[in-house]
């Protein structure tokens, strides 16, 4: 049905995306370069006009382009921000058709079939795509063919538009790197003679292959169409943010926190859709004398609950400082998690709710990770044999067994004056003198070998439980391969 | 004879108590055993001292205990008056280390009533507030006569008490059917 459409796919490449980006926050005159350090060394990046018409080209050496042109400014570059703002390019261009993709680090391609007449036409659109990225400051070469390739091409090597229909008259005179072939290929092609796209379609393409693989024919036939070649566009991110901008300003508790509810209502309807739950949120107050304030809500487990969520937000609220009034609120979950529905079950009646929600508002206080839980652990050494972990990002272990009692209390381990492997009779410990009634043990611990642990170097222990006629009972342990005794806990 | 289900334990629910002495542990641990439900046991993160979960396994269980550090004990206070209020733990336990004001203690006591919770200072001997509704000292007892695994015994000194009397008590804690038993005083 759609057959007679042609597609069309116009690619958009950016030859100074990276310094054309700086130079729209700081516009300055002259030559302009981006750095970057590259094997140890400052080498250009990216360059202005100015800078490439002073015989500057990229991958020189900084010092050597500061003694051509002692003028050049430059700024380091950083290649996350610019592949963030071609994604918000690639965003922009969605203006002109759905089906835009990424092409390398500096590239847009779109499919405008069946887009252009929206425009008034392809050159219509092309115009109008020249001429506001020309306003954003942006230098930019277009390529309009009926493959991704041939645009690719075009838009390389000195733009252009190729008619529907063929593409080979359009390419034939480009040179063969514009067939997207690496640099080691398309100069063996020039040696052999294959300047032109055109002399590669004539040449005979079974010593082709056989000569560089099938990479190269591939290429070409991308190029003329005779192979498929997909654009695949990019996905948005599910955004979860809301805001309310309010005709007259609030400023008192109530209404603040019925604002939040509304926003708070939408939010979780969204959440709830996409089974997903708020882990961090982030309220933005905005006031009239456009200063603002940022409440961040770090929740100790994932909620798409709005009636648990807000009473959480009321401490935080509450010490804003509201001014002359808010007049635009603001709420986004800025971390999420996948919360599925949950099966409700008798066994898991046991209510976690109001212990997780008691978290969260001690968790605004003292941090998230200060409120911890005790975890099962497979050790031997007393101090190893459970581990400490925040309790809003670990679930409650089960399975605590010992078969030797241990201590309800431990302590850093204190040295006693004491000798020989027995437990002593009396002993100093704390400023007390303490006598020993009854003496248990000993049970041998071994250091854990394949662990570092500057606390077991010296040895094995032989831990004894002592009970003093004083009342204390406590854990003691003598170390043989390094003879002396220290107290490292208390038994009920 | 033993006696498994004394009448001074617990101490008045919804309230806030003190306890001092080498065995605060285990009375915090057996009144968290006797009153059930979850566990906040506020320190502040400098002590050294830390509770064992394959020692007070023995008492409750360790997946009912949330920690919580505080940096001093305004924070201490304050996480716990937050936590008593909310009702969603059955037991506050806090380790205090300055003497506390009237007005922190009534503010906790307050918060007990609301949330209808326990909490439990442990305090250093001889630094108790006026606010709180008992107080106890508890020490424990060499015994003697009891195999060594099960000597538990204990002598809790009931020190202060709003509404009631005084009294000394040697108790003992049975592991198996986690209950208190008080017993007679050991001989000499």
């Amino acid at each position: 049905m759609f057959g007679g459409i042609q597609r069309r796919v116009v690619s958009l490449w950016f030859p100074r995306l990276a310094s054309d980006r700086v130079l729209r926050v700081y516009p300055s005159d002259g030559p302009f370069a981006l750095t970057l350090k590259r094997n140890n060394a400052n080498r250009l990046y990216c360059l202005n006009i100015d800078a490439a018409q002073q015989s500057l080209h990229p991958g020189m050496a900084y010092s050597d382009a500061r003694a051509f042109c002692p003028s050049l400014q430059t700024v380091p570059a950083d290649l996350q921000r610019d592949q963030q703002f071609l994604k918000t390019l690639r965003r922009w261009a969605t203006r002109y058709c759905p089906w835009v993709g990424m092409e390398g680090r500096d590239g847009l391609v779109l499919d405008i079939s069946g887009s252009g007449h929206l425009f008034g036409g392809e050159d219509g659109m092309l115009a109008d795509m020249r001429a506001r990225l020309m306003r954003a400051g942006l230098s930019v070469q277009i390529g309009l063919a009926g493959t991704r390739g041939a645009a690719w091409a075009l838009a390389h090597h000195g733009e252009g538009q190729a008619p529907p229909g063929d593409m080979l008259p359009a390419l034939r005179d480009l040179p063969v790197a514009a067939l997207r072939l690496d640099e080691k290929t398309s100069t063996a092609l020039i040696r052999l003679g294959l300047r032109k796209v055109g002399d590669l379609a004539a040449a005979p393409r079974a010593p082709l292959t056989r000569r560089f693989g099938p990479d190269v024919l591939l290429r070409l036939d991308q190029a003329l169409g005779q192979q498929p070649e997909d654009i695949s566009p990019l996905f948005d991110p599910p955004h979860y943010g809301v805001r309310m901008t309010l005709p007259d300003p609030i400023g008192l508790l109530s209404d603040v926190m019925a604002g939040i509810e509304r926003l708070l209502t939408q939010l979780c309807a969204k959440l709830k859709t996409q089974e997903m739950g708020a882990r961090v949120l982030t309220i933005t107050l905005r006031r009239v004398d456009q200063d603002h304030q940022e409440i961040e809500l770090r929740l100790a487990r994932a909620l798409h609950d709005p009636q648990r969520i807000l009473p959480l937000f009321k401490r935080g609220v509450a010490e804003m400082e509201a001014g002359f009034g808010i007049d635009q609120l603001r709420l986004e979950a800025t971390q999420v998690e996948a919360l599925p529905a949950q099966q409700i079950t008798h066994i898991s009646a046991a209510q976690k709710g109001p212990l997780e929600d008691l978290i969260t508002r001690i968790g605004t206080r003292v941090r998230l990770e200060n409120i911890q839980r005790f975890l099962t652990a497979d050790s031997h050494i007393p101090e190893r044999s459970f581990i400490i972990a925040p309790a809003a990002y670990s679930e409650p272990a089960s399975g605590w067994a010992c078969s030797n009692p241990r201590p309800l209390c431990l302590f850093p381990p204190e040295l006693i004056a004491a000798t020989g492997p027995h437990p002593p009779k009396r002993f100093r410990w704390r400023r007390m003198s303490l006598t020993t009634g009854r003496a248990t043990g000993p049970e041998r611990i071994a250091p854990e070998w394949w662990l570092e642990d500057d606390n077991w170097r010296s040895g094995l222990r032989d831990y004894w439980r002592v009970e003093t006629t004083q009342g204390r009972r406590l854990w003691l342990f003598y170390t043989p391969q390094n003879p002396g005794w220290f107290v490292q806990g208390e038994f009920v | 004879m033993y006696e498994t289900n004394p009448r001074f334990f617990p101490p008045t629910t919804t309230r806030t108590h003190e306890v001092c002495g080498a065995g605060a542990f285990v009375f915090a641990f057996a009144l968290a055993a006797r009153l059930g439900g979850y566990v906040m046991w506020i320190r502040e993160s400098w002590e050294p001292r830390q509770i064992n979960p394959n020692g007070f396994a023995d008492f409750i269980n360790p997946a009912n205990l949330t920690l919580c550090n505080t940096k001093d004990q305004t924070e201490t206070l304050a996480v716990a008056e937050e936590a008593l209020r909310s009702g969603a733990v059955s037991l506050v336990v806090m380790t205090l280390n300055k003497p506390l004001g009237l007005t922190e203690g009534r503010r906790l006591q307050l918060a007990a009533r609301d949330g209808e919770s326990t909490g439990l200072a442990i305090i250093p001997e001889g630094m108790g507030s006026n606010a709180a509704e008992t107080r106890w000292r508890c020490a424990p007892v060499f015994d003697s006569k009891s195999s060594s695994q099960d000597s538990t015994l204990q002598k809790w000194e009931l020190i202060k008490n709003k509404s009631g009397t005084l009294g000394v008590w040697h108790v003992r804690w049975d592991p198996a059917s986690r209950r208190l038993i008080v017993v007679s005083p050991p001989g000499e």
